[in-house]
């Protein structure tokens, strides 16, 4: 047994070098350092949600009363300033964009939200809603770093301001080749770049917040289940002493 | 309450039953760590059934209403993600406990005569679990769920005259639909979960009928009356066991390793609610990030992976540069298990007892498995593919030299007794 273990062991580390393969060459992600306990953040969140991107995108598994609850809003409030396509508070938030037409209008349908944080990421996110730059080879005359080619405008330009990429030459075996640094944007749009920076973490973090609307009770729940089973556990090894008592 | 069940004995062997299978069942005092997982997979097993049926309360079988009814289930019903989420932590507990068990039977013998007919049927029940956890999965209709479902089916499409007509068959429709949909659900939740519990019946009865291996891979029937009384364990088991058979170094099932069991039982659930709790998508393992997409069968995800526990066999049929000869080999891995009993030709069960070289082969081929699982996750690369084939060949390789050298292997000498 002992000898078998060892040999597994031996032969799995011989051949973890070959673990170390597969690289992505894109555009690092930028760590979104995210607080869903932030209240007032998901609440920005929802506010830059709803006024720059449910115009076009859905958040169809999502329901405004649930939303404003989850982030301290009162039922009120939340329908006079946050709700522009529902009529009760505990419709789904939907919009009136016709799949088929935004097909054609876009090149594609533009994409519900209520999941992206958990089909892309945080992070992505986060990044992807600070790389758009200006690129007038594209129909809306942006592109985006971590989405090449992307069919969707630059909503947020009036708060960046105009975004340009920034290059530096580089020389890869033997050839310059241009490599991609950063965004600047002009600074002509109404935050400086850490004002919108911060509003972009807001907007993710609402958006992570969407994908699992349950993650803080799921945790706490998780807490609790921790210490039933410690006190079921060592009641268990109690009993099992107990009994073991006769066999030994 | 004596009366009462005098009276329910008369009509059903409800004392008995219990006394054969629990309380005068004799198990083999030296059960490891290893011998966990059977009763591991049976409490996964009633885990899954039991929120499969509230998940379907509220779960719409339909290529329309699928997705948003998980998501339904996720956000609007009470406790929902809860059910949701140990449901899909189930699936994939199911797996690592019954590949362990598999491992525990390939270390101790535990296939070895006279119980062949119980690896037998333990290796239905991981067939009839790979298709039920095969249909499960395309129940989400996400991405992975649609593309996933759409690259098995096709599998069939490389059977020689009959493919294109059999995947027609299987999905019902020209490529996955709302009717590939709907099948599945009705297999998924009566047909198969049916087959399952007969399956794990049989299992049992046949483990009861021969008597549990152990470690040691030591015998504990002797002939009867070849040990002294003061000799023989002093517990009270079924007449049926020691009727024919002196039985040694064992006590009853009921209550010692129900409650040791208890204490395995605590710290698997410690791991089994630590992912319900704080890592539901295991990094994207038990879970797939586009399967939180709803499928769209006119956008083909990137890289399309089967769930983990599939990826073994996937990456031997991805090794093989031929579609049909591929198959032959991902189906010939899993019938190459099924005849296990018949290739191993040794005498000696334990591992402990048996020659270095066969543990150098077992341990090859358990590398072989994991690293075949984690290559099945990988995009197909020219350097992932000559690994994926060279593991391929160690993994059919442990077979082939098992069979040889199993025959007149330079084994150890067993004891007669279980002395540890």
């Amino acid at each position: 047994m002992k000898q078998f273990l060892k040999t597994t062991l031996l032969v799995a580390a011989s051949l973890w070098s070959v673990a170390s393969f597969a690289a992505d060459p894109t555009v690092p992600l930028d760590e979104a350092k995210i607080d869903l306990h932030d209240k007032a953040s998901l609440q920005r969140g929802a506010q830059l949600f709803m006024n720059y991107c449910l115009g076009c995108h859905s958040m169809q598994y999502q329901r405004y009363g649930r939303t404003f609850e989850d982030l301290g809003i009162p039922d009120d409030i939340g329908m006079a300033n946050l709700q522009f396509t529902g009529e009760k508070v505990g419709d789904l938030i939907t919009n009136a964009m016709p799949t088929e037409a935004a097909g054609n209008w876009f090149g594609t349908a533009a994409p519900d939200l209520t999941l992206v944080s958990r089909v892309r990421g945080a992070d992505w996110i986060y990044t992807y809603l600070r790389t758009f730059y200006v690129d007038e080879s594209r129909p809306f005359g942006v592109n985006n770093a971590v989405f090449p080619n992307v069919g969707m405008p630059h909503v947020l330009q009036e708060l960046q301001g105009v975004p340009r990429k920034t290059t530096e030459e580089h020389m890869v075996d033997g050839e310059m080749t241009e490599r991609y640094v950063g965004i600047k944007t002009d600074g002509s749009g109404m935050l400086t770049p850490s004002e919108y920076d911060q509003a972009m973490l807001d907007l993710t973090n609402f958006l992570v917040y969407t994908g699992e609307p349950m993650l803080l009770q799921q945790r706490r729940m998780g807490w609790y289940v921790f210490g039933f089973l410690l006190v079921f556990t060592i009641f268990a090894w109690l009993l099992k002493r107990e009994f073991f008592k006769d066999v030994k | 309450m004596k009366r009462l069940v005098a009276w329910i004995d008369e009509r059903i062997p409800m004392t008995k039953t219990w006394n054969i299978h629990l309380a005068q069942y004799p198990a083999p005092k030296n059960f490891n760590f290893w011998y966990l997982f059977g009763v591991l997979a049976m409490l996964v097993l009633v885990n899954q059934i039991l929120t499969g049926i509230w998940l379907t309360m509220n779960y719409v079988p339909s290529a329309e209403g699928a997705f948003a009814s998980v998501e339904y289930i996720m956000r609007d019903i009470d406790y929902g993600w809860l059910l949701r989420y140990m449901h899909s932590t189930g699936a994939s507990a199911f797996f690592v406990v019954v590949y362990l068990h598999m491992l525990r039977g390939m270390m101790y013998g535990s296939y070895q005569k006279p119980r062949e007919l119980l690896w037998v049927f333990g290796m239905l029940i991981f067939l009839v679990l790979m298709a039920e956890a095969f249909m499960g999965y395309l129940l989400p209709w996400g991405q992975m769920s649609y593309w996933g479902a759409q690259v098995i089916i096709s599998l069939f499409g490389a059977i020689p005259v009959i493919g294109d007509d059999l995947t027609l068959w299987i999905r019902g429709d020209y490529v996955i639909s709302g009717a590939t949909l709907n099948r599945f659900f009705a297999l998924h939740v009566i047909a198969l979960p049916l087959v399952l519990v007969i399956l794990v019946f049989l299992h049992i009865v046949a483990l009861h009928e021969v008597g549990s291996n152990n470690p040691e891979g030591i015998n504990i029937k002797k002939p009867k009356g070849s040990i002294p009384e003061e000799e023989k364990p002093k517990f009270k088991f079924h007449e049926r066991f020691t009727k024919k058979y002196d039985i040694v170094d064992a006590f009853p099932f009921f209550p010692y390793y129900v409650v040791k069991d208890l204490v395995g039982i605590g710290i698997f659930l410690f791991l089994f609610c630590y992912v319900i709790f704080f890592a539901p998508a295991m990094g994207g393992l038990f879970l797939e990030p586009p399967n939180f997409e709803a499928a769209n069968p006119l956008k083909t995800p990137d890289h399309i992976a089967p769930v983990w526990y599939f990826t073994p066999f996937y990456a031997i049929l991805r090794a093989v540069p031929d579609k049909l000869l591929g198959v032959i080999l991902m189906f010939g891995s899993i019938a190459a298990l099924f005849v296990l009993p018949w290739l191993d030709r040794g005498k000696v069960r334990s591992i402990r007892y048996r020659s270095g070289f066969h543990k150098v082969n077992l341990a090859v081929f358990v590398v072989s498995f994991v690293a075949l699982g984690y290559l099945g996750l990988k995009p197909a690369t020219e350097v992932y593919t000559l690994f994926a084939r060279i593991f391929t060949f160690l993994y059919f390789a442990f077979f082939v030299l098992l069979f040889f050298y199993s025959k007149n292997e330079n084994t150890k000498p067993v004891p007669e007794r279980i002395t540890k």
